[in-house]
């Protein structure tokens, strides 16, 4: 997989810390796999809506990865929850299902941005950058590097 | 079976595919079918609810399926390891069908998709006259996807509903 030039927390220098929220392993380790290779730590793995609420409360994480067909909760829900307790937390919605109404309803609800699957890792990254834009920039050379 | 309702899970099917394989997808068949479906090798089964119900299934002979999850999990799958394969098979229905749905609702069509799950057996549901399937073949080099996709379409889109309602009123 193409290497990125590392995305690192702005006040601290620290990897982006992700939690991903997909009912598919196989998915998860995909995202996982691009997470990595812009240079960011995977520090939470969920396979519902109701868990990811669960690993959000635990860990904290800087960025949430949320897919949005998921059995029990599904991501929108979920991330409505999320910000409605955490109104900084950053959740990116990364589906197959992409209609303009999924989108907008995600976005109201206090989701960051949209990704569609299948995932670009170029795309997921610039998505990342302009996500993390106001509290990180680019580490060149660091880690990771092009 | 509604050729608009069928299009976009054809276009769906060969970018995706053709994105995962990094090698060209033909359409080598297409019919109807009202018989209970027979899997050929890995396959998953996507319901969908709302305006338009039914299901499909999405089914890859075993050694594309392999191949496909080599290819998304970046590294040698082997066949021994079938939780991969399966998982592989089911994320890239979500994938086809997820975007198939999001163009349909685009386009005014209301309806909501569920995630994929295994089909074990060895037979799937049959159609009714109400749901008659519509069976694709896609061909890849190296081989080959069936995808089985039994609609119900319970509503006309809004549109259609008041260019009806103006010409009864006309």
């Amino acid at each position: 997989m193409e290497k990125f030039v590392a995305v690192k927390r702005a006040e601290d220098g620290q990897p982006v810390r992700y939690l991903i929220v997909d009912d598919s392993v196989f998915a998860r380790k995909n995202l996982a796999r691009m997470i990595e290779s812009f240079g960011g730590q995977i520090v939470g793995e969920a396979g519902d809506g109701v868990s990811a609420i669960k690993e959000y409360e635990r860990l904290s994480p800087d960025i949430v990865l949320m897919d949005i067909t998921m059995p029990q909760m599904e991501g929108i829900e979920a991330a409505e929850k999320i910000v409605r307790n955490h109104p900084g937390a950053r959740i990116v919605m990364v589906s197959s299902v992409g209609y303009q109404e999924n989108i907008v309803a995600a976005l109201q609800r206090g989701a960051r941005h949209f990704v569609q699957k299948p995932v670009k890792p170029e795309v997921l990254y610039e998505v990342i950058k302009y996500v993390m834009k106001d509290e990180s920039t680019p580490a060149r050379g660091a880690g990771a590097g092009v | 079976m509604r050729m608009d309702l069928i299009q976009p899970f054809i276009n769906s099917a060969d970018a995706v595919l053709a994105q995962a394989l990094e090698s060209p997808v033909s359409i080598e068949d297409l019919s109807m079918e009202q018989e209970s479906y027979r899997r050929h090798g890995i396959a998953a089964e996507v319901a969908l609810t709302g305006e338009i119900e039914g299901r499909i299934i999405f089914d890859v002979d075993l050694e594309l399926a392999i191949q496909l999850a080599s290819r998304l999990a970046g590294i040698a799958v082997a066949e021994t390891d079938e939780t991969v394969v399966r998982e592989a098979v089911c994320e890239l229905a979500n994938q086809i069908i997820g975007n198939a749905v999001t163009t349909l609702n685009d386009q005014g069509f209301h309806f909501h998709v569920h995630p994929p799950s295994l089909l074990t057996s060895e037979l799937g549901g049959k159609s009714s006259e109400d749901t008659e399937a519509l069976v694709m073949c896609l061909s890849t080099s190296s081989g080959k996807v069936f995808m089985n996709v039994a609609l119900l379409y319970h509503r006309r889109r809004s549109k259609e509903r008041h260019t009806v309602a103006g010409i009864s009123r006309a």
